[in-house]
C-alpha cells in the first residue's frame, strides 16, 4: 500500500508516473478522514489545498522536475505559521489566529514541492508530555488508544504511526520530538539549536526550542532535514553553517564508532527497557562499533535545571498574548486590566498558567539570582559534562523515555510527576546538542526507543547510525493494529 | 506549602492572570511543589561557573544594511485583532 512506503519509494514511482501527486495527497486525505476521528491527531484539515498544490508538484513533475519532495505529502505540527491558515499552537488563545505569513521552514518545505495535509494536535504551546493540555483534547496513541502518544508533538507523532503521511514536523524544546517518537514507535530528531530556522514557530523557549523531524526511518529524516536545516537571516540564532548532505552519508560505516553508554540513564530503568538497550548496543558494536560507559555526573539535575529556565523564558514569549493586537479577547472587560488578565487566563489552559507563573516567580526580584541564575549556572555544568563525555566518544546512547506509553489521564494532575517523562531528553535541549529516536522494540506490545545524542552539528553521524540500526533491525517497521 | 495564596495571587498579578476561585487552591499546590522540586538546584556549589544564556558558543547578534525589507501588511495583521479602528487597535478607555 502507498502508505507503506518511504519517501525514496514515493518519489521513485511520482517520477516514473506511476502515480501521481494528486493520487497520493488523496489516498492519505482517505486515510485522515476514516482514521483520525479515533486518534484526533490532526485538527485542521487542508484539502482543498493539499490538492492544489498537488496539481502544482504534477505539472513540475511533468515538466521533467525532479526532487526529493516533489509531490510528497506531510502534516505540520501547529506551531508552525502557515499563510491563510488557522495556526492554534493548541491553544484557546489562538482558536481564531490566522496566520498572516509561512514559518521559514514551511516555505522551503512548499517550495520543495511537498504538499500540506493539515496541522497537527500538540500540547498548548508545546507545553507538555502526553498532549493532553491541548485546547482540542487529548491526541490517543494508535497502539493503544487508551495510551498517551507523548508530547509535545503528539499529533504528529500518532499520525506518522498511523501512516496519515509519509512524514510531518515537530519542535522539540525538552524532549517534545524524541519523546512522542519513542511512544509511538517512529524515529524523530531534533537537530542542534541553530540548525534550523525558527522564524514562524510560535516561541516557548527561546534558548531550548528547535524545529524537526518525524519519519518512519532515518533516510527518510534524512531527506526532510536536508531541505529543512539552513541559514536564515530571519533568525537570528540560526546558524551559518553548510549543510551535509545528509542522505549522501547515511552508509558512512560505523567501524571504530565510540558509542557511549550513559550511566545515569540506567539508574532505576525497569530491566525490560535497559535489556532493549543493551540489545541495541550489541547490533551496534556487530556493526563495528565500540562501545564504553560514560558518565555525566550533573546529568540528573536537568529537569529541574529546565522547569526554572523554560518556564522563564515561556513568561516572558507569552506576554505577547494581551488580547489587543490578535488572539482571544475576553467578553465586556471592565478596563485595560481586566483585558489583560481576563484574556490571559480564559484564552491560556491550566497548564500554560502554571508555566507562565513558576517563569514569573524565578524571574521575579529576590528570586532571580537564588532561581533562574543559578539554574543558569547549573545548564552549563551539564553542558561542560557533555563536551567532556564528547572528548571521548563520539555519540551517547541510552534510553528515550523511562517507560512505554502511559494512560491517558494518569499523571495529568500532577506536574512533577510528568516534567520527569522528559528526564533522557531535557539533556540535549540544555545544551543545544542534536538527538534522536529510533523504535528498538516493544515492551507490553508498546514501542520504546533508543536514544542518540550527538556533539553539535552531528546530525550525519547520527543519522547514519540510526539508518544502519534500522538496516540490522525491524523494530521501525512495526506497524499498530488497525493501520497497516 | 512552600508558597501561600497570598504568593500565587501576587505571581498571577504579575503575569496578568485572572485565577478563578476554584483553579486558585491547585496552583498553590501544584506551583509549590515545583518551586520545592527545583530547589534541589540551591545545593549545588556553582562558584564562579558563568551562567549560560544560549546553547551554542561564539553567537553574536548579526547586523544587516539598514535598508527596508518589510513592506507594509498592516490590514492584513490586523484582521486577527479582536477591535480595529482607523488602522488603531481599540482597546477600553485607559484615559478618562
Amino acid at each position: 500500500m502507498l502508505h507503506n512506503l518511504s519517501i525514496g519509494e514515493l518519489a521513485d514511482r511520482l517520477a516514473a508516473k506511476q502515480i501521481s501527486s494528486v493520487e497520493l495527497t488523496r489516498h492519505f486525505l482517505g486515510r485522515i478522514e476514516r482514521l483520525n476521528p479515533r486518534l484526533n491527531a490532526l485538527i485542521t484539515l487542508t484539502a482543498e489545498q493539499a490538492l492544489d498544490s498537488a496539481a502544482a508538484a504534477d505539472r513540475r513533475l511533468a515538466a521533467g522536475e525532479r526532487g526529493r519532495l516533489l509531490g510528497i505529502p506531510l502534516i505540520h505540527k501547529d506551531i508552525f505559521c502557515t499563510d491563510g491558515v488557522r495556526t492554534s499552537c493548541g491553544s484557546r488563545m489562538l482558536d481564531n489566529f490566522i496566520a498572516p505569513y509561512d514559518a521559514t521552514i514551511v516555505t522551503r518545505l512548499k517550495s520543495a514541492g511537498a504538499v500540506m495535509l493539515g496541522k497537527a494536535n500538540m500540547d498548548e504551546f508545546a507545553m507538555g508530555s502526553s498532549n493532553e493540555t491541548s485546547y482540542y483534547g487529548p491526541v490517543k496513541n494508535p497502539w493503544d488508544t487508551t495510551k498517551v502518544p507523548g508530547g509535545s508533538s503528539g499529533g504528529s507523532a500518532a499520525a506518522l504511526a498511523a501512516r496519515l503521511a509519509p512524514f510531518s514536523t515537530g519542535t522539540d524544546t525538552g524532549g517534545s520530538i524524541r519523546q512522542p517518537a519513542a511512544l509511538t514507535g517512529v524515529t524523530g530528531v531534533k537537530p542542534t539549536y541553530g540548525r534550523v530556522s525558527r522564524y514562524g514557530m510560535i516561541a516557548f523557549a527561546s534558548s531550548l526550542d528547535q524545529a524537526g523531524v518525524f519519519a518512519r526511518t532515518a533516510a527518510d529524516a534524512a531527506t526532510v532535514l536536508q531541505i529543512m536545516a539552513g541559514f536564515d537571516p530571519k533568525d537570528s540564532t540560526s546558524v551559518d553553517t553548510p549543510v551535509p548532505d545528509y542522505p549522501a552519508l547515511l552508509d558512512a560505516p560505523l567501524k571504530g564508532l565510540r558509542i557511549g553508554l550513559l550511566r545515569e540513564f540506567f539508574d532505576g530503568l525497569e530491566t525490560r527497557n535497559a535489556a532493549l538497550i543493551h540489545e541495541a548496543l550489541r547490533v551496534y558494536t556487530s556493526l563495528g562499533a565500540d562501545t564504553a560507559e560514560v558518565s555525566l555526573p550533573h546529568l540528573p539535575l536537568s529537569v529541574p535545571t529546565y522547569y526554572v529556565v523554560a518556564p522563564a523564558e515561556c513568561s516572558s514569549n507569552l506576554s505577547r498574548f494581551d488580547g489587543v493586537r490578535f488572539g482571544y479577547r475576553c467578553p465586556a472587560p471592565a478596563d485595560l486590566s481586566d483585558l489583560y488578565k481576563r484574556s490571559r487566563g480564559e484564552g491560556f489552559g491550566a497548564e500554560v498558567k502554571r508555566r507562565i507563573m513558576t517563569g514569573t516567580y524565578v524571574l521575579s526580584a529576590g528570586y532571580f539570582d537564588a532561581y533562574y541564575l543559578k539554574a543558569q549556572k547549573v545548564r552549563r555544568l551539564i553542558t561542560d559534562d557533555f563536551r567532556a563525555a564528547f572528548q571521548k566518544v563520539d555519540m551517547l546512547v541510552g534510553p528515550t523515555t523511562p517507560t512505554p506509553a502511559f494512560a491517558i489521564g494518569a499523571k495529568i494532575d500532577d506536574p512533577v510527576t510528568m516534567y520527569l517523562n522528559d528526564i533522557y531528553t531535557i539533556g540535549a535541549n540544555l545544551a543545544g546538542l542534536p538527538g534522536l529516536s529510533v523504535p528498538c522494540g516493544f515492551v507490553d506490545g508498546l514501542p520504546m526507543g533508543l536514544q542518540l545524542i550527538g556533539p553539535h552539528f552531528s546530525e550525519a553521524r547520527l543519522l547514519g547510525a540510526a539508518h544502519q540500526f534500522q538496516r540490522a533491525t525491524t523494530w521501525h517497521g512495526h506497524t499498530p493494529g488497525g493501520y497497516e | 506549602m512552600s508558597l501561600t495564596r497570598q504568593d500565587v495571587e501576587k505571581i498571577a498579578h504579575l503575569a496578568r492572570l485572572s485565577i478563578s476561585e476554584r483553579e486558585m487552591p491547585v496552583y498553590v499546590s501544584s506551583l509549590s511543589s515545583i518551586v520545592d522540586f527545583v530547589a534541589e538546584l540551591s545545593s549545588i556549589e556553582t562558584g564562579s561557573v558563568e551562567p549560560m544564556a544560549h546553547p551554542l558558543d561564539g553567537q553574536h547578534q548579526r547586523l544587516r544594511p539598514d535598508v527596508v525589507s518589510e513592506t507594509d501588511h498592516h490590514e492584513k495583521y490586523q484582521r486577527n485583532a479582536p477591535s480595529v479602528q482607523a488602522g488603531l487597535y481599540v482597546v477600553p478607555r485607559v484615559i478618562e
